[in-house]
């Protein structure tokens, strides 16, 4: 499926990290209606076992507010073992100071929530352009 | 007019009905683009998640807000889950009393926070009657052998 720009989703994996069941059922569901097979974690601490597993993402979904490891901590613990993936931050804060904390972590892109099919096709345009 | 197509305008008011007077915003409408035929029953999925959800912070607030000592940064994350979840399935006035909520835990308000889970409690089962009755009206389109009209 080409979702313009050349992009390539078919071949893609997602992991989406979220606390919330209704937003992993509507963030799994958006994925997979692009065509893009997808994983789903509850929290930050999960995100980096999926890693330490040995599981690659082409694209990670990360939310801010998590139960035992937050979103900045996983996004910080994630570049500091080298994962190179795409990590688009998704979150409901809207403060200024709090979305540089996370983009500080190390976010290639951040889209306030509700996540919509629209911004999750910026989000893939990104991947496109950095790759 | 048979009864399908009856139905049919029954169902599109009743919806529109629905995002006129601020219960549904566009949010909603992500979740209907969603549905197709190898996900028939999503957003009904989604909802009922929403439902328990809901059901489940309500209760914690209210246990939260009866303690002798609040916790006000526990009650501060009930609603913010709930304000989450609301939006993202575009339950617009939940959201909105979720907003000014947040305002009196940051105060430690007391008086406001028992206020405003009175207000959510009503915002919640009012949203969640209109919903339960678009549900209806959708499975009695069905039954009559009409197709749910494409939003």
């Amino acid at each position: 499926m080409n979702i313009g720009g050349g992009a390539k989703v078919s071949n893609m994996r997602a992991l989406v990290v979220d606390d919330n069941m209704v937003n992993q059922t509507i963030h799994h569901r958006l994925l997979q209606n692009l065509g893009i097979e997808n994983q789903v974690v509850k929290n930050g601490k999960e995100a980096v076992d999926v890693h330490s597993s040995g599981k690659y993402f082409d694209l990670i979904l990360m939310d801010m507010d998590m139960p035992i490891m937050n979103g900045i901590e996983a996004t910080r613990t994630l570049r500091a073992m080298g994962i190179r993936s795409t990590i688009a931050g998704v979150s409901t804060r809207s403060l200024d100071q709090e979305k540089q904390e996370f983009m500080e972590a190390g976010l290639d892109d951040y889209q306030e929530k509700p996540l919509t099919k629209a911004k999750l096709v910026s989000i893939l345009h990104k991947i496109n352009h950095s790759g | 007019m048979d009864a399908v197509t009856q139905l049919q305008r029954q169902l599109v008011d009743y919806t529109n009905s629905l995002f006129l007077e601020g219960f549904l915003d566009d949010q909603f409408n992500q979740l209907q683009q969603l549905q197709d035929e190898s996900n028939p029953d999503f957003v009904v999925e989604v909802v009922s998640l929403f439902f328990q959800d809901s059901e489940r912070l309500l209760n914690e607030l209210a246990k939260v807000l009866e303690q002798q000592n609040i916790d006000f940064k526990k009650v501060d994350a009930h609603v913010h889950q709930l304000k989450g979840s609301s939006s993202s399935i575009g339950a617009q006035r939940v959201q909105r009393v979720c907003i000014t909520f947040r305002n009196c835990c940051e105060e430690k308000n007391i008086e406001g926070c028992l206020k405003y889970l009175q207000q959510l409690r009503h915002e919640y089962s009012l949203v969640k009657n209109k919903l339960e009755t678009l549900f209806k009206l959708e499975q009695q389109l069905l039954a009559a052998g009409g197709t749910i009209p494409l939003y």
